[in-house]
C-alpha cells in the first residue's frame, strides 16, 4: 500500500471552510482522496462543498471514523489544531500551514510525548507540500499529474524541488510509491529518518530519493541510520551548495552547530554512508534511472 | 528579527538581569549629556548596530572626559561600521549607547538558542567569555556547559544552579546567577526570541553579576503576537533590497552576483542557484515568491530583483502546480510590460499546462528566452548575461 496513505484512508480537513482549505479539499477529492469530513469550530452541522463540517476533531472522528487529518488553519491557530488532532486519536496529521512560531511547534512536540509511541499520531510538516500516493490519494497541495504511480519513494523538505524530481522521473517513465514532504521549518513532525524507516519496511517501494537542504541535523542523522539499517538503495540531493554563509548575530548558533550542517558537509556525510548523490538538480531522473538499472542487473 | 543592544538590555532589566547604567544618544551633544547624567569619570560609548565584534572594529570606546565622549560620538555617528559579522558593506551607526564602566573580575559567556537537534531551547555557558568564545567552543568543547529546557515545564531552578556552579562562581553569587539565568529564559520565552546572548556576563570586583553586552533575535513568525518587539525593528540595519522585498511579502536575500532569480519555493530556489553556479554564473539573489505565482507577486518580484543595479540577466523558474503554467506565463508577460525589463530574461516553466505556457511566452512578442529544463535555463542565463555584459562595454 505504499506508505502513510492509500485510497481507503479516511481523511478530514481542518480549516475546510477557509479559502485555501476549500480549494485544496476539492482538489484532493478529485484526485481520489477519501475526504469524509471537515472541521471548522462554529460551523458544525453545515455541509460545505458536499463535505460534512464538524465543530471538533473528536466529533468528526466519532461520526466519520476518520484516521487522518490535513491542516490548513492559519499560523496563529495551527499548533492548537495539531494538538486537537493528536488528542482525538488520529493516526496521521499533515500540516500544510507555513509560518507557525517555533515555540508553538516546541509545545506541539512536547504535547505529543504524552501518548505512548504506538498510539502517537504521526505528524508530517508543518510548512510542507503534503503526502501523495500516486494513483490513489493526495493529502497535500502538490499537482497530482506530475507523479506516475510506481515503486520509488520520495522524501523532501521542499515542495517545488520535490515536484522537479518527480517530473524528471516521470519523463523517464519512473513512478513513485509515495512522496512525502516533511517541510522546511526548523522544528517538524517527522524527520528524514522517520520516513526512510517507513519506506524501508514498505514492500511496494524499491528505492528512495531524499531531497535535503542546508541547515539542521536531519540529513546527517538519516545518513547514519541508512548506513547501518537501510538495505534499499538511497539516492540524495542537497540544495544550497552555492548558498553563502548566513549573516549572523552573536556566537550562540556557531557554538551549538555541529559538523554536517552545510550542504557540502551533508553531501560528504551521505556519500560516506554509501548514498548515491544526485550531482545536479537537473539529474534527479537520470541518477534514479542509473540506480534502478544497477539494481535490476544485480537481481 | 534582530534588535539593538540597548533594546535587549531594557527587556532583560525588566526580568531581574542587572545591567550597567546607561543612556541612548543620537548626537555628540546628547552623548556628553548622557555621560554627565550617569556621573563618574569614565564611560564607554558603544555604536548601536545589529552585529557583534564591534570592539575590534572601533565601535566601542572607553572615554575619560566629556570631550573624549563627544569625539568618540563624532567619529562613529553617521559612519558605517564593518565587523566580521556585518559583511564588507558594514552597517550604519545612527544611535550610540553611553554607559558607566564597571571593574571586571571575570568575563563569562551566556547564550540561549533554539537547538534543532533536541528541538528545544538550549542554554550554553562558559567560564571564559569575551571575544574568543567560538575558538574556545571549537578547541575545548567540553568546557562549554549546555542545558536543555523542557518547553512544558520551563527552565528549573536546579538547571540554573547547575550552570552557576559549573561556571565556578562563588557561593555568594549563586543566587544572583540563578535569577539572571531564569530571567533570561523568561525573556526568551515570553517574547518568542530565537537567540539571546550575553557576552560578556561579568563578575565585577565588588561582587556583582552584570550583563555588559546583550544581543537578541526574534522569531519573525511570532511577531504577530509581539507588537512590542515589532516596534523595535530598525530598517536602517537591513539590506535595503531585503527590506523592500520583505515589506512585500517576498523572501529575498541579496547576494553579490549578477543573475537575478525569481523562483517559487525555497528548495527549488537554492537548487536553481546551485545550477547557475555550476554553469559558471553567480546568482544576484535568493528569491522565493511562495507557492502561488500570481501576476501581482511576479511583478513585485521583478521590481525587487531590478532594484539591484548589478543584475544583468533575470532567470525566472516557476514550477506551476495548482496555478497552471498558462496563468503564470500571462502573469510574467503582464509583469514585464508593467515593470519594464531592460536586461535579458530567461523563463523556464514546468508543471501543469506547460506547453500552453511556453506558447504564450513565445507569441507574446516580448524578448523572452524560453528554456525547457533547469540545466538549460541556467546555461542560457549565463550566456545571456555574458553577451549583455559585453554589449554594455562596447
Amino acid at each position: 500500500m505504499a506508505v502513510l496513505l492509500n485510497r481507503r484512508t479516511r481523511v478530514i480537513v481542518q480549516g475546510l471552510t477557509g479559502k485555501i482549505g476549500s480549494f485544496h479539499a476539492d482538489d484532493m477529492k478529485r484526485y481520489g482522496t477519501n475526504v469524509v469530513g471537515g472541521v471548522t469550530p462554529g460551523k458544525g452541522g453545515q455541509v460545505h462543498q458536499g463535505i460534512p463540517v464538524f465543530n471538533t476533531v473528536k466529533g468528526a472522528v466519532r461520526e466519520t471514523g476518520a484516521e487522518a487529518s490535513i491542516v490548513f488553519v492559519p499560523p496563529p491557530f495551527a499548533a492548537d489544531s495539531i494538538m486537537e488532532a493528536a488528542e482525538a486519536g488520529l493516526k496521521l496529521c499533515v500540516c500544510i500551514t507555513d509560518g507557525i512560531p517555533s515555540q508553538d511547534m516546541m509545545r506541539v512536540k512536547r504535547y505529543m510525548l504524552r501518548f505512548r509511541y504506538e498510539e502517537r499520531m504521526r505528524l508530517i510538516g508543518p510548512n510542507c507540500a503534503g503526502v501523495i500516493t500516486p494513483g490513489q490519494a493526495l493529502m497535500g497541495i502538490m499537482p497530482g499529474n506530475i507523479y506516475l504511480p510506481g515503486r520509488v519513494g520520495i522524501v523532501g523538505r521542499s515542495g517545488t524541488l520535490g515536484y522537479e524530481a518527480a517530473s524528471q522521473m516521470k519523463a523517464l517513465g519512473i513512478g513513485v510509491s509515495t512522496s512525502v514532504g516533511i517541510g522546511g521549518d526548523p522544528i517538524n513532525g517527522s524527520s528524514f529518518k522517520d520516513i526512510l524507516k517507513l519506506f524501508e519496511d514498505d514492500p511496494d517501494t524499491d528505492a528512495v530519493v531524499m531531497i535535503g537542504e542546508i541547515g539542521g541535523p536531519q540529513e546527517a542523522e538519516a545518513a547514519e541510520w541508512a548506513k547501518h539499517s537501510m538495505r534499499k538503495p538511497l539516492i540524495a540531493y542537497v540544495a544550497g551548495l552555492s548558498a553563502p554563509k548566513g549573516k549572523r548575530m552573536g556566537h550562540a548558533g556557531a557554538i551549538i552547530s555541529a559538523f554536517g550542517e552545510s550542504a557540502q558537509e551533508k553531501v560528504e556525510i551521505l556519500r560516506d554512508a554509501g548514498v548515491t548523490i544526485v550531482p545536479t538538480p537537473s539529474a534527479f531522473g537520470t541518477t534514479v534511472m542509473g540506480v534502478l538499472e544497477q539494481q535490476k542487473k544485480a537481481a | 528579527m534582530d534588535i539593538h543592544e540597548y533594546q535587549a538590555k531594557e527587556l532583560l532589566s525588566r526580568y531581574s538581569v542587572q545591567i550597567p547604567r546607561g543612556g541612548l544618544a543620537y548626537s555628540p551633544e546628547q552623548a556628553t549629556y548622557r555621560a554627565s547624567e550617569i556621573g563618574g569619570g569614565k564611560w564607554v560609548v558603544k555604536a548601536q548596530i545589529h552585529s557583534g565584534a564591534r570592539g575590534k572594529a572601533g565601535g566601542i570606546r572607553i572615554c575619560k572626559s566629556d570631550s573624549e565622549v563627544s569625539q568618540a560620538a563624532e567619529s562613529m555617528l553617521g559612519r558605517k561600521l564593518v565587523t566580521h559579522q556585518t559583511g564588507p558593506k558594514g552597517k550604519l551607526v545612527s544611535r550610540l549607547y553611553v554607559e558607566e564602566t564597571v571593574d571586571i573580575r571575570q568575563e563569562l559567556y551566556l547564550g540561549m538558542v533554539l537547538d534543532r537537534k533536541s528541538e528545544r531551547v538550549m542554554i550554553v555557558a562558559s567560564a571564559s567569555g569575551g571575544m574568543e568564545i567560538e575558538e574556545i567552543a571549537e578547541k575545548q568543547p567540553d568546557s562549554i556547559i549546555r542545558a536543555i529546557v523542557d518547553p512544558g515545564a520551563g527552565m528549573q531552578q536546579f538547571q540554573a544552579r547547575e550552570i552557576a556552579f559549573g561556571l565556578g562562581l562563588e557561593n555568594s553569587l549563586i543566587g544572583r546567577a540563578v535569577d539572571t539565568l531564569l530571567g533570561c529564559y523568561r525573556v526568551f520565552r515570553d517574547f518568542d526570541a530565537s537567540m539571546l546572548e550575553i557576552n560578556p556576563l561579568v563578575v565585577t570586583k565588588d561582587g556583582n553579576l552584570i550583563a555588559l553586552d546583550a544581543k537578541m533575535s526574534f522569531d519573525e513568525n511570532a511577531l504577530f503576537r509581539r507588537p512590542e518587539i515589532s516596534e523595535l525593528r530598525d530598517k536602517s540595519q537591513e539590506d535595503p533590497r531585503e527590506t523592500f522585498a520583505s515589506d512585500r511579502g517576498l523572501s529575498y536575500v541579496g547576494l553579490d552576483g549578477n543573475i537575478g532569480c525569481i523562483i517559487n519555493g525555497a528548495g527549488l530556489a537554492m537548487a536553481t542557484m546551485d545550477m547557475i553556479k555550476l554553469s559558471g554564473g553567480e546568482p544576484a539573489n535568493f528569491l522565493d515568491i511562495g507557492g502561488g505565482a500570481s501576476p501581482e507577486r511576479v511583478a513585485k518580484a521583478f521590481r525587487a530583483v531590478l532594484a539591484d543595479k548589478n543584475v544583468e540577466t533575470i532567470l525566472v523558474n516557476i514550477f506551476a502546480g495548482i496555478n497552471r503554467c498558462d496563468w503564470v506565463a500571462e502573469g510574467v508577460i503582464k509583469a514585464i510590460r508593467e515593470v519594464g525589463v531592460n536586461v535579458p530574461l530567461v523563463v523556464r516553466l514546468a508543471g501543469t499546462n506547460v506547453d500552453e505556457g511556453r506558447r504564450i511566452l513565445a507569441e507574446s512578442g516580448e524578448k523572452v528566452i524560453v528554456a525547457d529544463t533547469l540545466a538549460e535555463a541556467a546555461e542560457r542565463s549565463v550566456e545571456a548575461m555574458r553577451a549583455f555584459a559585453k554589449s554594455k562595454k562596447n
